[in-house]
């Protein structure tokens, strides 16, 4: 694949910036420049914003692939998910960090960084989104002192200026 | 020193391999090579990790727990032996992946295993001198040792990130001191795929004396002794060395309890003194000092002296796995697959 | 609009042509097309041609003007045009052949669909071929077509609880067929157990329930109904031709389960031909996948949606059912040599109306549909086909 093709979609593979439609409300990933669902598409023309999707959601299909993508054969048997995101869209990705077999119709995920591909041994690297199982909350740690603590759970909204 | 430890994170892939498995395939008594070394098991990459992605989940969930803006970030600093380009930065792909482009400097640090400790005090000066708001030091490796060497039963891979700042500091640094001499322990020359050792050179001359000098020295420029300190954490290349380390310094084993993970996920090289102290942070409480000693082949130390805050009461450690987790879960690979994965294969075609 | 009918119709055999080339077949089917229509080349008023990929398959561009030159008519200075859908390359070529003569802007055109895919080996046919996906966002994933397909099928047996055995019924009738046809791929008839123990290619879906990489190539000749008798003895009139297309990748779909271009293009075929699904005695369908088959047979409105498997294992759509489908051994048996197959239909669907199917000759029928689809249902066409009377 060329390196400006995957390059000038980093935004979007990287750190899934979608866009969102100020008329309807609805949210894209990719984004787009015009909106699929209002009904008179001029409406949404120069309306599209750049909207961030948080990386969660669920499987909303899956398959568990043998006979590979160029670039995939060590990873076989490898699970190919749709994935409902918390925001709406639906993204094709895969599952990573489960065995096949765990794989189901509803399992939670949440977008993880990975290698998508390599140009050979020699050639550049492209980066992107897959999805892992986000696990039921570890235990917290026994110590008690953390219980004492004042519940500050805003702390961080005066040090993450938008 | 104002500039301290704001935030953390660290991330250990999933896939876990035993040194009887390793000894099974080369003929050699695995098991006890593994109780020698203090390794149960190391932790080993999938096919689609690598130090860029490691540093990046790190980095992101340093991020989440801190609720920190990335856009003011600064710099980042990955330190690695394993940077997946020769040339071209792992720094820049964390920045981006993180969004904390396009207003910030990044590097690629290389010390042997040091690379990540010696990013976290060029983040202290960075900080500390008003020049960014965070600093952002990642200590992150995938490293191989060639099959059968010894060095196979405990290479592993992880990363830990810590953002440095002012505001909201979780951990202060008190003190950074550090202890560097020409000393060929352990290297890899360009071109060559797996690192080279000098043997049992690489211990009394190498690691014991820079550990033992570097804490020595950090401690008594602080006027501590080693029992002010409730944590310790050394460099850990096996189970064995920093605890013998600890011993010879006056260490108890309560005080290493948590600093030390090697000996369930394997050496990590550059995140390995920096997973132990992300798991001491994942279990401290205010007010509790810990002493940081890490250690580069070639040779060098870098220690740190770090006190928690009130701070570290009130931040949030619930978003990610603890580090906890990695050392209790994971799941096991025959040599087969680590094989495979590894790339130790040699395929057909082009 | 005036009408048109299908005057003629060839096609090669399908399959590994180890020693035939991309421009022998598409020659081949061409000429046998025009010699059963009994119409001289300088008839012709143009060329259509449908192909997915001779670029990346076989180095090779430009490829309407490569076959009328191969073909003698170079000299006629036609107009050549390639049409490119996907694996529905060769069903639209027809309906921008029908369109031509429908508009009276040309009197003959000849529709042709060729693909040549085993020049490369598997994994870059499977590669190449997967472009007919949204390469941008599913297949850099990971995704290969089969393994999108295999979404939709996971969704609707989680939806609808259609099961393994439904889809491995597919395959089973498929190769039955194909025992039946000369021209086929694939000509030995294939057990339900040994579909469901072939080993996995995405799953649910296995090696059976996916058609092959093929090479093969197939032809027609469209004129004026009007003159149609001059140049055949049993004309075959074009009802509806329509085309309909959604969104590209599978994860935008209103509903992963519905191919609604299928749905539309349907819709507005059986409104074209004043026709109700009720009305249609054999059909060609898109069974490049097991699953594929039961969402077209649902989306066509042969079935109500969701029944699609359990009616094909009912035997509604067998031989001797109430609508015999893909009598060729469809996809799957007859072949998929991907810009050939929607013209194969077109074919097929023809000699079953003029009785020329020999063992495989519907009874009665007098009103076939074919169904061709590109990628994962980006593009359908649906055609109607009539006896003229």
């Amino acid at each position: 694949m060329s390196i400006a093709r995957f390059w000038r979609e980093t935004p979007r593979r990287y750190n899934l910036g979608g866009s969102r439609c100020t008329t309807c409300g609805t949210v894209y990933f990719p984004p787009r420049l015009v909106c699929p669902t209002c009904t008179h598409h001029r409406q949404s023309i120069g309306k599209m914003v750049p909207f961030q999707l948080s990386g969660d959601g669920e499987v909303f299909s899956f398959t568990i692939v043998h006979d590979p993508a160029e670039g995939f054969e060590m990873q076989v048997p490898y699970v190919v998910a749709l994935v409902r995101t918390v925001e709406g869209p639906i993204l094709t990705g895969q599952v990573v960090d489960i065995g096949p077999e765990e794989a189901r119709i509803g399992l939670k995920v949440r977008a993880t960084f990975r290698k998508l591909r390599e140009e050979g041994k020699a050639g550049v690297i492209h980066y992107g989104y897959k999805f892992a199982p986000v696990d039921e909350l570890p235990e917290r740690p026994p110590a008690g002192r953390l219980a004492e603590a004042p519940a500050e759970t805003a702390r961080g909204e005066d040090r993450a200026p938008a | 020193m104002e500039a301290g430890i704001v935030s953390y994170g660290a991330y250990v892939p999933r896939y876990r391999i035993t040194p009887a498995e390793i000894g099974r395939v080369w003929g050699s008594d695995g098991e006890s090579m593994g109780q020698g070394l203090n390794v149960e098991r190391k932790s080993v990459p999938a096919p689609d990790e690598d130090t860029i992605t490691i540093s990046t989940e790190a980095l992101r969930m340093a991020l989440v727990r801190g609720a920190i803006d990335p856009q003011q970030i600064g710099a980042v600093y990955v330190g690695s032996e394993s940077h997946p380009y020769a040339v071209k930065p792992t720094a820049t792909v964390v920045a981006q992946a993180v969004g904390a482009t396009p207003n910030l400097t990044a590097a690629d640090f290389e010390f042997a295993c040091k690379a990540g400790t010696a990013a976290i005090q060029t983040c202290l000066g960075l900080v500390g001198a008003g020049m960014v708001r965070y600093g952002v030091a990642i200590g992150t490796d995938t490293s191989q040792g060639a099959p059968s060497d010894a060095l196979e039963y405990s290479a592993s891979a992880g990363g830990a990130a810590f953002v440095i700042g002012r505001d909201h500091v979780i951990a202060r640094v008190e003190r950074t001191l550090s202890y560097t001499t020409d000393t060929p322990d352990f290297w890899r020359r360009e071109g060559q795929r797996y690192p080279s050792h000098s043997g049992r050179f690489t211990g009394e001359p190498a690691y014991f004396r820079h550990e033992t000098e570097c804490a020595r020295r950090i401690m008594e420029a602080s006027g501590t002794e080693p029992k002010d300190y409730a944590h310790v954490v050394f460099h850990q290349p096996n189970g064995k060395f920093p605890q013998r380390v600890g011993k010879q310094l006056g260490f108890s084993d309560a005080q290493m309890r948590y600093g030390l993970v090697t000996p369930y996920i394997g050496n990590t090289y550059s995140a390995a003194a920096l997973l132990g102290l992300a798991n001491v942070l994942d279990h401290a409480g205010p007010g509790e000092r810990v002493l940081v000693v890490g250690y580069g082949s070639g040779a060098g130390s870098d220690a740190f002296d770090l006190t928690t805050t009130d701070e570290l009461a009130r931040f949030d450690r619930s978003f990610g796995r603890p580090v906890q987790y990695h050392l209790d879960h994971g799941t096991e690979l025959s040599y087969a697959v680590y094989a495979k994965f590894r790339g130790k294969i040699q395929m057909g075609g082009s | 609009m005036r009408e048109v009918a299908v005057l003629g119709v060839g096609m090669t055999k399908f399959g590994e042509l180890w020693d035939r080339s991309f421009r022998e077949i598409g020659i081949e089917a061409g000429l046998q097309a025009l010699v059963d229509a009994k119409l001289s080349s300088a008839d012709l008023g143009a060329l259509y041609l449908g192909n997915m990929a001779s670029g990346s398959l076989i180095d090779q561009e430009h490829i309407a003007p490569l076959i009328l030159d191969y073909a003698g008519l170079g000299s006629r200075h036609l107009p050549g045009v390639r049409v490119e859908a996907g694996g529905a390359s060769g069903a639209l070529a027809f309906h921008q052949g029908y369109q031509a003569v429908a508009s009276g802007l040309v009197d003959f055109v000849a529709v042709g669909g060729a693909e040549k895919l085993t020049d490369v080996p598997d994994v870059t046919g499977n590669q190449i071929t997967s472009a007919a996906a949204d390469h941008e966002w599913e297949v850099v994933f990971g995704a290969t077509l089969p393994a999108l397909w295999a979404l939709i099928a996971q969704r609707h047996m989680h939806q609808y609880g259609t099961t393994r055995e439904q889809l491995a019924r597919v395959p089973v009738q498929a190769h039955a067929m194909g025992s039946k046809n000369p021209n086929a791929h694939y000509r030995n008839r294939i057990t339900l157990d040994q579909v469901l123990a072939a080993g996995p290619v995405a799953e649910p879906l296995g090696v059976f329930d996916c058609a092959p990489l093929s090479d093969g190539a197939a032809a027609v000749v469209l004129g004026p109904l009007e003159v149609a008798r001059k140049y055949t003895d049993r004309p075959v009139r074009v009802a509806a031709c329509q085309v309909a297309c959604d969104t590209m990748a599978v994860q935008h779909r209103k509903d992963v389960t519905v191919l609604d271009s299928t749905v539309v293009a349907a819709r507005r075929a059986f409104e074209q031909a004043r026709r109700a699904p009720r009305d249609i005695d054999v059909a060609e369908i898109h069974d490049a996948y097991s699953i594929s088959a039961l969402v077209s047979l649902e989306d066509l409105g042969f079935s109500e949606k969701g029944h699609g498997g359990p009616d094909f294992a009912a035997g509604r759509f067998a031989p001797d059912g109430e609508l015999p489908v893909n009598m060729s051994g469809g996809l799957k048996a007859q072949g998929r040599p991907f810009g050939a197959v929607g013209v194969a239909q077109i074919v097929e669907i023809v000699r079953q109306l003029r009785g020329e199917s020999n063992e495989r000759q519907v009874k009665d029928a007098h009103r076939g549909l074919a169904q061709d689809v590109g990628g994962t249902g980006a593009t359908s066409v649906v055609t109607i086909l009539e006896e003229a009377s």
